[in-house]
């Protein structure tokens, strides 16, 4: 069966209009544009390695030669803040990735099937709601050691959940909706209309819960490596500049405030577009 | 509601036995023992020690043999911590942790609603935007980044206030309960600004305006009541996210809760202590949820109806 997807429908067209008048979030996204090309980009420009030392020059403060000063081990700052921006931005987006696949078919099976197979999965999904996450995530790495892929996997199992219940939600009550009852009507069958008229519809919500979670996923990896068990050195990652720079905060105050700053704008621009994309797409919601 | 009361502990169950199932397989499944260390222990001491840990039982009988010390309430002897049982580690922390979560939520609560109600009091004005955009801030700042922002210029620049501890200095505990409870301030701030501009749009304000009450009435009487609900519904994830916050603020301020001695406990390898820590923390947030369900099933009859089906 071939799937297709609609042309770009009335709501997505508003939705983009409304999105492109709405003045901060199109600054955020264009930071976060930009700030993702550097992080791509930056470290192969770099005349430093993220790792390589100068124990000669040990921590300098900000100048020519390192825009953003080095730290103890005379490592550049900026070279370790485009790196470590790698690997943030790519836990964000991968654990995201996997919060999406898993939620979205989670949600959207346990309405197809409904009934019994339905509330068992959605008690499953309560009942993994009342755990306590961070402390079921560093119980993860307790277990298994500390690997960057185990935090994507543990981040991205974690946070499917919010996306079960919101996709589960949307396909329930566009169910009852006549245009879907008139493609059943016209003998499309059960998983064809799923996919062909129910999918394409929540779109919105998932893109705009998607948006939120990338700095959640973010802020939660800073966090671990803050306490020391997300990411291991030599590599680094903001949580892991940040957690740095507060040990030498008295000193060296650049090493705390570079990383802080990024991390606080990164996700501050998530978060605006993650408010304006719903505001964009969910006129309903009224925006909280 | 005494049958909508049974029916959630019923289910509450099952989930507490699944935790206490799964972090008990997930910890012995890890790789290395917990008597690996720099000092290589000769064969005989690790066997006494494992004999005295119960550790060399096939893992059936260790975990029957758990599940029963934990139904009796006792967590089991600590691996790192010689003679010292989890629980008296977690009666330890725990009234640290409880205070600290305590002020940090009274602080969201009192700074938040005030907040959210300056900012709707003229929606889209500028003490509107500017607390608006403070909360969005307040949101997107990690405590980790935070806390020692407010040491650097509260404890070192301006030398006002102690950097470190709890209770042992005067005004020791201010610092670490605004960094832990300024992101939940900024969401209160924001779900009290929304729920009340929805609110203010009802018909019963109308008419409490048309009666010719003063506008202060109008908010205080019958505007307040409808503008906290979504705050009300977020006590509880708040609660649960405040106790798991606290790893953060007690680790920058040095603060002996439980939640520095459960990442020491992770860093040490201290498996008896993780597991007790990890059962204890979904225990109180299953107790958490169900009460907060209970609450809510009280305060709206339709919730309760919604389950009879």
């Amino acid at each position: 069966m071939k799937l297709c997807w609609p042309r770009p429908s009335a709501l997505w067209r508003d939705a983009g209009r409304r999105f492109l008048r709405d003045e901060p979030a199109t600054y955020s996204l264009l930071l976060l544009l930009a700030i993702t090309l550097a992080v791509i980009v930056g470290p192969w420009l770099s005349p430093y390695g993220y790792a390589s030392q100068n124990l000669q020059i040990g921590a300098s403060a900000p100048s020519i030669a390192h825009w953003f000063g080095t730290d103890p081990l005379g490592r550049d700052l900026l070279t370790r803040l485009l790196y470590g921006g790698r690997i943030s931005l790519a836990v964000g987006l991968l654990a995201t990735a996997v919060a999406l696949v898993i939620g979205v078919s989670w949600g959207i099976l346990a309405a197809y099937f409904g009934g019994r197979i339905d509330a068992l999965m959605m008690r499953i999904v309560d009942a993994l709601y009342a755990l306590p996450f961070m402390v079921v995530i560093i119980l993860l790495t307790v277990s298994f050691g500390r690997s960057m892929l185990l935090l994507f996997l543990a981040i991205g199992c974690l946070e499917w959940l919010s996306m079960a219940r919101i996709v589960r939600a949307q396909v329930l009550s566009l169910r009852e909706r006549e245009f879907v009852q008139a493609a059943a009507c016209i003998g499309l069958g059960r998983g064809a209309v799923m996919l062909r008229h129910v999918l394409p519809n929540t779109l919105g919500s998932i893109t705009v819960y998607a948006t939120l979670s990338v700095p959640n996923v973010m802020l939660l990896e800073a966090f671990l490596s803050f306490l020391g068990l997300g990411v291991q050195a030599p590599h680094s990652s903001w949580g892991v500049l940040i957690s740095q720079g507060v040990e030498y905060i008295e000193i060296y105050p650049w090493l705390l405030l570079f990383p802080g700053v990024t991390l606080s704008l990164v996700l501050l621009a998530l978060n605006v577009l993650g408010d304006s994309l719903r505001d964009a797409l969910d006129p309903a919601h009224g925006g909280t | 509601m005494i049958a909508f009361i049974s029916w959630r502990v019923l289910q509450a169950i099952p989930v507490l036995l699944a935790v206490v199932t799964a972090t008990f397989f997930l910890v012995h499944a890890a790789p290395g023992g917990p008597f690996d260390s720099e000092r290589q222990l000769s064969p005989q001491v690790e066997q006494q020690l494992k004999a005295h840990y119960h550790l060399d039982q096939p893992l059936s009988r260790q975990y029957v043999a758990y599940l029963g010390a934990l139904l009796q309430g006792d967590l089991g002897p600590s691996f790192r911590y010689p003679g010292r049982r989890i629980n008296d580690i977690l009666l330890q922390g725990l009234p640290k942790t409880i205070e600290l979560a305590s002020y940090a939520l009274l602080f969201a609560l009192l700074c938040g609603i005030g907040a959210g109600l300056i900012a709707a009091r003229r929606p889209n004005s500028a003490q509107d935007r500017i607390t608006m955009a403070a909360a969005m801030i307040g949101i997107c700042m990690p405590s980790f980044l935070l806390g020692p922002l407010l040491v650097l210029v509260f404890g070192i620049y301006l030398d006002w206030l102690p950097v470190t501890g709890w209770g042992q200095l005067p005004g020791d505990k201010i610092l670490p309960t605004i960094t832990l409870g300024a992101a939940y301030t900024a969401y209160i701030a924001r779900l009290c600004r929304a729920g009340l501009l929805e609110v203010m749009n009802a018909d019963f304000i109308r008419t409490a305006r048309a009666k010719g009450i003063s506008e202060q009435a109008v908010l205080r009487r019958h505007a307040l009541r409808g503008a906290l609900l979504p705050v009300a519904a977020f006590l509880g994830p708040a609660i649960a996210g405040l106790l798991s916050g606290s790893f953060i603020v007690e680790t920058v301020f040095q603060i002996p809760g439980i939640g520095r001695f459960y990442i020491q406990g992770a860093f040490n390898r201290d498996y008896t202590l993780v597991m007790g820590m990890t059962i204890f923390f979904a225990t109180l947030l299953v107790l958490l949820n169900l009460l907060a369900d209970i609450l809510s099933a009280w305060l709206d009859p339709r919730i309760r109806m919604e389950y009879r089906q």
